[in-house]
């Protein structure tokens, strides 16, 4: 006789076993992703006193406004801003001219694709540290290019901003790199090669041919830079910091977020933060998807 | 024509990393010197051994290690595990769960700050390799691209298993497993990038003392001890990105053949 | 019911294969007879296997049949367990295994696509099946190995199967079938990716290695010149739905209805619609009329509307034919000549006669003739034989 058993009593032993499977991942996301996303809302209802150990009072919304409407969020929310209009456009797009200009079967080609990827290695420390070197007035590149504002850009209320995004977009110019080089290999060289032999100029095929070809890579890459772009603070940490005097232009958000948390001990006050930070990034991923989706174009 | 743009592309890219390398190479006083030096003639290796000890970065590398090891062992189970599942495994509100993996994408990180550190501290784990790993042993992305590594896997072969009497977690171990060894590969990788090199959650995680800081905080101090010796913190900067550089030569190809495969198309 | 003659006809094939009578390698003497018993198997509300009823006897090759979608692949995997039925039962060796897992029901499945494992060798791959049972390591390897010897494979057992041809990789997945000795095979159209020259060597292999076997066998395949050379007898399948069960020559000789009769012979039988002659044994058709035997005309005259078939090799072209027709093409075939022709109503007719006979050209009228005792009748509604040939 061969072992028998109903179909039922099957179903719910592999039911079972895919849940086991998730369970471990799961368990991780609901305590530190879910829960804490969550509660975020909680938190931004509650005002916590200056000293531990004493009661958080309930204030409800008033929080809310009263960190929406500070001048430092705003300020903040100005900077952040202004900030990923500047990384995101300017990490792709080098990515991608670094992605096309490394795209052909020339000789030595595996060294530059090397080095186009290199910065992936680059952390925000390393980062940080590279170009506080070159940044730095007396020891530094700048001062022998002749750039030399004063006060020193790290300290100068127009050009600091600006010098910690030319540090995100290095550091994000090796990840743009094989995230275009991989899309870029998707496109179908006779595609191209139909439009070179059909009399098209090479700025013609790139733009017309390539980069709509293109468009899912960029899309995704658009969503990425902006995410990554959104959560750029550590650069502001280690050259910056509050006692520099262009702190309040280049206060990122996040960094405000771990300024709540660590130094003015406020967690009502980093959860607002928090959750406004999380409707901006998801409020511009979603408009991307909305109005520039629509323009990718998909399949082949 | 092509190779002149290609150089300069790389000049850019690259120049940052390299004058670092020789300016940690060049005694102080040569840092100041207009034009600056490009190349050091008679490299001084002093500051190497100094960014070591001063700034203990033997501890450092060490701890990274660890806790890089820790999620990147993290991150590939679980996500085997749970890609299997997606992939294989029939159970009721598989589709609403996979997006519930996916949504863990659209949460960023700084977002879940707050209460993160809280629950840290609450367990104990303030200041140890737990807290700095446990938060990270599970990603969605992951999951997605070891889900899609599976599904590429022919249906016949998973039939065929299931005549010759494997069950699921045998046909994981020896057919799923080694068939998508490639994506485990990139996946491997990339965690290994993303642990190697954070600098918030450790930054808030560790307070003071050797035992668990990484290599990323401790450039930090590196660079705030050492205002007047920069090519010390050069130095040490050099070093804690080496082990990563040799990770990128070592699997340059993976590394792009798993964004070929993942979200990109 | 698969009955004596199926057997008669199993036993017969064994003794010319080399094989006792008896049940040959599988040493076992359990009987592994495959049945179906109102098998119904629904895919978004449609039957793709429509209460079939269907005996397969032990150490049988029945080969199913079919156009693309008929539902023959759907029964095979019902054998197998990777479906499971919504209606009805399916046995093996006598007792329904319904809810018997795929694992234990000691069946072995040959792929369309081999579905070999890409990352272990070809002797690992054969071993695999082994190593779930718990068979000890040398056990394993002589078997493996054997199972191999017995295809030809022995030299290939460190090779990779990306590094091998199709039709080694199709040996493979037969040894691998093969080492476990199983209760039935069942194989979905495992020549259907290979080339015709070896499809045909490849052919004479399997039906050689089931008679020394002696394992009954499931066959499934769209092409009817494969199944009317391999198996004791044939299911043809239409739609979900067995049309009929028989031996080659009585589904060729005897087709149980209009559907068989076309889809079997190359090409199949030519169908006319029809109309009783009064008073005659004759059937009026389109451009003339076609002779029935006694029988076929009795029965014809129950029934009405009806349709009737001759196969283009029981037709000739003769001026004294009962028939006629315009010719529209003339393909010379080595030994034979196929003329396609048109009757009045458009319907086209194929014509196979020898190639001396003379040939005649395109376009020009012709007058066909029905050798005596060829013409069968169905019913105009399904389909259904009423009589003859003849």
């Amino acid at each position: 006789m061969l072992p028998a058993r109903s179909r039922r009593v099957r179903a719910v032993r592999e039911a079972a076993l895919g849940y086991l499977l998730v369970l471990p991942a799961l368990a991780v996301f609901g305590v530190f992703v879910f829960y804490p996303f969550a509660q975020n809302f909680r938190l931004a209802l509650y005002e916590t006193p200056p000293y531990p150990g004493l009661p958080s009072r309930y204030v409800g919304l008033h929080q809310v406004g009263q960190v929406l409407t500070s001048s430092s969020f705003l300020q903040s929310l100005g900077a952040t801003l202004l900030f990923v209009v500047i990384v995101v456009p300017a990490g792709l797009l080098g990515g991608l001219l670094l992605a096309v200009a490394a795209h052909r079967r020339l000789r030595g080609m595996t060294v530059y694709r090397l080095v186009f990827s290199s910065t992936v290695v680059s952390s925000v420390a390393v980062s940080a540290l590279v170009f506080g070197t070159l940044m730095d007035p007396v020891v530094g590149l700048l001062p022998w290019l002749g750039l030399n504002p004063s006060p020193p850009i790290l300290q100068n209320t127009t050009w600091a901003l600006p010098a910690i995004a030319v540090m995100a977009v290095w550091q994000f110019l090796g990840l743009a790199f094989v995230v275009m080089s991989a899309g870029l290999s998707a496109v179908p060289e006779e595609v191209l090669e139909a439009a070179r032999v059909d009399g098209a100029s090479e700025r013609t095929v790139f733009w017309r041919v390539t980069v709509p070809l293109l468009s899912p890579t960029i899309f995704f890459g658009l969503v990425v830079a902006t995410i990554y772009a959104f959560g750029t603070f550590g650069q502001v940490d280690i050259l910056i910091g509050y006692s520099n005097a262009a702190f309040e232009h280049v206060n990122l958000l996040v960094y405000d977020i771990l300024n709540t948390i660590q130094v003015t001990k406020t967690p009502g006050q980093a959860a607002v933060l928090s959750i406004a930070l999380f409707v901006l990034t998801l409020g511009v991923t979603l408009v991307q998807l909305r109005f520039i989706e629509r323009r990718v174009h998909y399949g082949s | 024509m092509r190779y002149a743009l290609l150089t300069l592309g790389a000049v850019v890219v690259l120049a940052p990393l390299y004058l670092t390398v020789v300016n940690s190479l060049l005694p102080p006083s040569a840092l100041a010197e207009r034009p600056p030096p490009f190349f050091p003639l008679h490299p001084r290796w002093h500051d190497y051994p100094v960014a070591w000890s001063q700034g203990h970065l033997g501890v450092y590398l060490r701890n990274s290690a660890i806790q890089t090891v820790i999620i990147v062992c993290g991150q590939l189970v679980t996500s085997v595990l749970a890609g299997y599942a997606f992939a294989f495994v029939r159970f009721p509100f598989r589709r609403v769960l996979f997006v519930v993996f996916l949504a863990t994408l659209m949460i960023p990180f700084e977002v879940t700050l707050v209460t993160n550190t809280q629950t840290i501290s609450s367990l104990g784990w303030y200041n140890t390799f737990e807290g700095l790993a446990v938060p990270f042993l599970a990603t969605g992305f992951g999951t997605f691209l070891v889900r899609q590594a599976f599904l590429q896997i022919p249906r016949d072969l998973r039939e065929a298993a299931t005549l010759d009497g494997y069950g699921h977690l045998r046909f994981m171990l020896r057919v799923a497993v080694p068939l998508a060894r490639p994506a485990l590969a990139a996946l491997g990788v990339f965690s290994f990038l993303a642990a190697w090199n954070q600098y918030l959650w450790p930054l808030v995680v560790t307070g003071s003392g050797d035992n668990v800081r990484t290599v990323q905080i401790g450039l930090k101090l590196l660079q705030g001890t050492q205002v007047s010796h920069t090519d010390v913190a050069l130095a040490g900067t050099v070093i804690a990105v080496a082990p990563l550089v040799v990770l990128l030569v070592a699997f340059q190809k993976q590394l792009v053949r798993s964004l070929t495969g993942g979200a990109v198309k | 019911m698969a009955g004596g003659l199926a057997q008669a006809r199993v036993r017969e094939r064994r003794v010319e294969a080399g094989a006792g009578a008896g049940e040959g390698d599988r040493g076992e003497t359990q009987l592994a007879e495959v049945a179906f018993r109102g098998a119904t198997k629904r895919f978004d509300g449609r039957a793709a296997v429509d209460h079939l009823d269907l005996d397969i006897a032990d150490g049988e090759l029945l080969v199913l049949l079919g156009p693309s979608g008929c539902g023959k692949t759907t029964a095979l995997r019902l054998v197998a367990g990777l479906e499971e039925p919504d209606e009805g039962a399916i046995s093996i060796g006598g007792q329904v295994v319904n809810d018997v897992e795929p694992k234990d029901r000691d069946v072995a499945m040959v792929f369309q696509s081999y579905a070999l494992y890409p990352h272990l060798s070809v002797e690992r791959n054969i071993e695999f099946p082994l190593r779930q049972r718990q068979v000890p390591a040398d056990e394993r390897r002589r078997r493996a190995r054997e199972a191999a010897g017995s295809l030809g494979l022995t030299d290939l057992l460190d090779r990779k199967p990306r590094q091998l041809s199709g039709g080694q990789r199709q040996r493979v997945a037969l040894a691998r079938a093969i080492v476990r000795q199983p209760k039935a095979f069942l194989m979905d159209e495992p020549l259907s990716n290979l080339d015709a020259a070896l499809r045909l060597q490849t052919r004479a292999d399997i039906v050689a290695l089931q008679a020394r076997l002696g394992t009954t066998t499931l066959y499934v395949t769209h092409d009817q010149v494969e199944a009317m050379t391999m198996g004791h007898r044939i299911a043809v399948m239409d739609m979900g739905v067995l049309q009929q069960v028989a031996a080659p020559s009585d589904l060729y000789d005897l087709p149980a209805n209009a559907f068989v009769a076309q889809f079997l012979g190359s090409p199949g039988m030519n169908l006319l619609p029809a109309v009783l002659e009064p008073g005659q044994p004759s059937a009026r058709v389109s451009g003339g009329h076609l002779p029935l035997g006694e029988g076929a005309a009795a029965a014809a005259a129950r029934a009405a509307p009806l349709v009737v078939g001759v196969r283009p090799e029981h037709l000739f072209l003769s001026p004294a034919g009962t028939l006629g027709a315009t010719v529209l093409l003339v393909e010379l075939l080595g030994a034979e000549v196929q003329v396609l022709c048109r009757l009045e109503d458009q319907t086209k007719l194929v014509v196979r006669q020898d190639a001396s006979a003379p040939r005649p050209a395109i376009g020009e009228g012709v007058r066909v003739a029905a050798s005596p005792g060829t013409v069968h009748v169905f019913t105009g509604e399904d389909g259904t034989r009423l009589g003859g040939p003849g």
